[in-house]
């Protein structure tokens, strides 16, 4: 036996290697599924559009073919189709029917919700929670784990989400149906709300819908911001995130809790405290440094933890002006953190907490 | 005289190697009996595999999708939506299910082999751990040359690489010795998890879902040329590792006696061990973490037609692939239009399975022995 086979081994695992990643780089190269098309199928790239033959039809919504689709400005109800977007990804899609749409995740849920078109869901997935009628519909699993064949037995003309949707693959493989697909920006920010809004409304044929939900999302924005412009003092406020007793966190700059607090007259605790980005462990500590009058949590994270008498009793809390003034504020997650149509009223019940005297009617 | 040795070592292998407790002499069906039945099982899943989904598609649909793909014109009409569906996500995913099946099942039988223990599978050389930290890592860390495939490429890679840090420790003067390959498969194994442990720990929440999906295991994001890139790896260690069946069934008697049989054992360690870890490297970096398949399925096998790995080796590709293609049909019908994790599904069979395989040794072999 002599010494030679160690550097063999390495040498044969590493040829091995090497032509994985050739082959990968090939595969990569060759059938990116995104903007080209797979080489496989011809008959399924061809289109974008769902092509109905008249021997196997969908279960229902066959996409009746449109003689040279009119786009009616003057018709302001009904979506105005075939719709172009350019969405988050760079893609162009062409939605040229939403009588069936599946949306991938709570938040475009929700604005699909507000822009009229709730009846035209057909499935949602595992998030959305918000309003009661997403909880009716099918759910095709949890946004981050998708399947495609489980989207596609629900015959939708459209798929809707945004960057959590997900695995990637699975996103391709629908699109290599000739299903269009959509992706918007997650948009956990004060401007990206609005944002998302006008995409997912333009993706849908719906533009001057989106634009009236956006404007008015945006105003009332604006009425906070100046409202809130004319505090004499900013109490400070922190965002809570509980999951049991045992995962306590104090979330950071980077959060949109961070602006909505800005926006509505508070000063982020999560500033003095230090927690630029991402979150740290709640200590006794940590909270201190944060020294917050108002304290924001979940309500789900509210429930984990006892309600209010246990949060209070949480090492640190009962300590803080918060607790004393008993300025504990519990919002639905997707209410506060989802970034969706109404941010407008999330910030104005902030600013009613923070300052009674500049909300309207306080 | 070689025949008369190899039917003495066939022998030692059944007493040794029997962790299922039958006395050698105990009835069993022959080894044609259960390839026709395994033959028989593997079509029947095949079938339910490909014609089962979500998606209702007549099996006379399916047949005219796969025969136009052929070249073929057999006037079933059917549509664009219903062709791609068939072909584009249902047939790459039972290919792929059946490959990363048959590579865990021989990859284990083999591993078993070459280490004299009934408990090997191919996390014991560190393939899964140390691809599930570049898997991981790749997540956490966002390393994503090749878009999508950064994932798979880091956990082929770190996967090859634990299993040459696994050799190479183990490794004294050229050679290496079972106790050692296992010792120090239990401490990359060890090292692994805590590097998951320490990426987790910086991961955020989306990268979590991420890896926690990437852990559980899956075969529904295959597509044509991930199946493609693959394949090569797949079919090598298809046809070489069988080539070994007779060093390893020499093996069991033992280093040395195997070595004075003229089998160069350390040839056969390196090859099965470089063998494996491609096969479950290629298999993890694709599917994720598949649990109980390679460990399982070997046993099974074992336990109805004996150790024989000229049979054992070959049996347990198709084993393996039966065993995924079944897990997955449970994985994506019962909870329609949603799925569960596959790895769920192997490790809810296999625990339970296993259980029960260690009771019936318990009682039959009286415990320890």
């Amino acid at each position: 036996m002599n010494a030679h086979n160690v550097p063999r081994l390495v040498r044969a695992l590493a040829l091995a290697g090497a032509a994985l990643i050739a082959l990968v780089a090939l595969a990569a190269c060759g059938a990116d599924p995104e903007p080209t098309a797979t080489p496989v199928p011809p008959q399924a790239t061809a289109t974008p559009v769902p092509t109905a033959t008249p021997t196997s039809p969908p279960p229902t919504a066959t996409p009746t073919p449109r003689p040279t689709p009119t786009p009616e400005p003057q018709a302001p109800d009904g979506p105005v189709l075939p719709a172009t977007v350019t969405d988050f990804e760079g893609n162009e899609v062409v939605v040229d029917d939403v009588s069936r749409i599946v949306s991938l995740n709570g938040d475009v849920t929700e604005v699909v919700f507000a822009l009229g078109l709730g009846d035209n869901l057909v499935a949602v997935d595992t998030s959305a929670t918000y309003p009661a009628e997403a909880l009716q519909l099918p759910k095709i699993g949890y946004q981050r784990s998708l399947s495609a064949e489980g989207i596609l037995a629900m015959s939708p003309t459209v798929v809707i989400g945004n960057t959590n949707a997900g695995p990637p693959p699975v996103l391709a493989q629908i699109r290599a149906t000739g299903v269009p697909v959509v992706i918007v920006d997650t948009a956990s920010t004060l401007d990206g709300a609005a944002r998302k809004i006008r995409t997912v409304a333009q993706a849908l044929g719906v533009s001057h819908v989106g634009e009236e939900l956006a404007s008015t999302l945006e105003s009332e924005i604006d009425e906070v911001k100046s409202l809130s412009a004319g505090a004499q003092e900013r109490p400070t406020a922190v965002f809570l995130y509980m999951r049991g007793l045992d995962a306590l966190f104090l979330i950071g700059q980077d959060h949109v809790s961070h602006e909505l607090f800005e926006a509505s007259g508070a000063v982020s605790g999560a500033v003095a405290a230090g927690v630029t980005e991402g979150y740290i462990p709640l200590t006794a500590e940590s909270l201190a440094a944060a020294d917050p009058d108002c304290i924001v949590v979940l309500t789900a994270g509210l429930q984990s933890v006892g309600g209010r008498e246990g949060l209070v009793n949480l090492p640190g809390v009962g300590q803080t002006a918060a607790a004393e003034e008993g300025c504990i504020l519990d919002f639905d997650d997707q209410y506060f953190a989802g970034g969706g149509p109404r941010t407008g009223q999330v910030l104005m019940e902030l600013l009613r907490a923070f300052h009674p005297d500049l909300a309207p009617g306080g | 005289m070689m025949a008369s040795l190899g039917a003495r070592a066939l022998t030692r292998l059944r007493a040794l190697q029997q962790v299922a407790g039958r006395r050698a002499d105990a009835p069993r069906l022959t080894s044609s009996t259960l390839l026709a039945i395994m033959l028989a099982l593997f079509v029947a899943v095949l079938f339910a595999n490909v014609g089962m989904g979500a998606v209702e598609i007549p099996p006379a649909q399916a047949l005219a999708v796969l025969l136009s793909h052929a070249g073929l014109d057999v006037g079933v009409d059917f549509d664009a939506r219903t062709d791609a569906i068939f072909w584009n996500i249902r047939l790459p995913r039972v290919v792929l299910g059946m490959l990363v099946g048959g590579s865990l099942g021989i990859a284990g039988a083999a591993l078993q082999g070459v280490f004299r223990n009934p408990l090997a599978e191919p996390a014991i050389i560190g393939v899964s751990s140390g691809a599930a930290v570049g898997a991981v890592g790749a997540i956490v860390l966002g390393f994503s040359i090749f878009n999508v495939h950064g994932v798979a490429v880091a956990a082929f890679f770190c996967g090859l690489l634990a299993t040459a840090v696994v050799y190479g420790v183990a490794r004294v003067y050229g050679q290496t010795a079972v106790t050692t390959l296992i010792l120090a498969g239990i401490a990359v194994n060890a090292t692994a998890g805590a590097f998951i442990g320490l990426f987790i720990f910086i991961a955020d929440d989306d990268q979590l879902r991420s890896i926690t999906f990437w852990t559980l295991g899956h075969v529904g994001g295959a597509t044509w040329p991930v199946v493609v890139s693959v394949f090569p790896f797949f079919l090598v260690g298809f046809l070489l590792l069988p080539l070994w069946a007779r060093s390893l069934n020499l093996l069991t008697l033992g280093d040395r006696e195997a070595r004075h049989m003229g089998v160069s054992t350390e040839r056969v360690r390196v090859g099965v061990i470089v063998l494996s870890a491609l096969l479950t490297g290629a298999a993890v970096s694709v599917s994720g973490i598949i649990s109980f398949v390679g460990l399982v399925v070997p046993h099974v096998i074992r336990l109805t037609v004996g150790p024989d790995h000229r049979f054992l080796l070959p049996a347990s590709i198709l084993g393996g692939a039966i065993t995924l293609l079944l897990a997955d049909l449970v994985a994506r019908t019962v909870v329609v239009p949603a799925e569960l994790p596959l790895g769920v599904v192997t490790a809810m069979i296999g625990g339970p399975f296993f259980l029960w395989l260690v009771h019936r040794t318990r009682r039959s072999w009286g415990g320890m022995e």
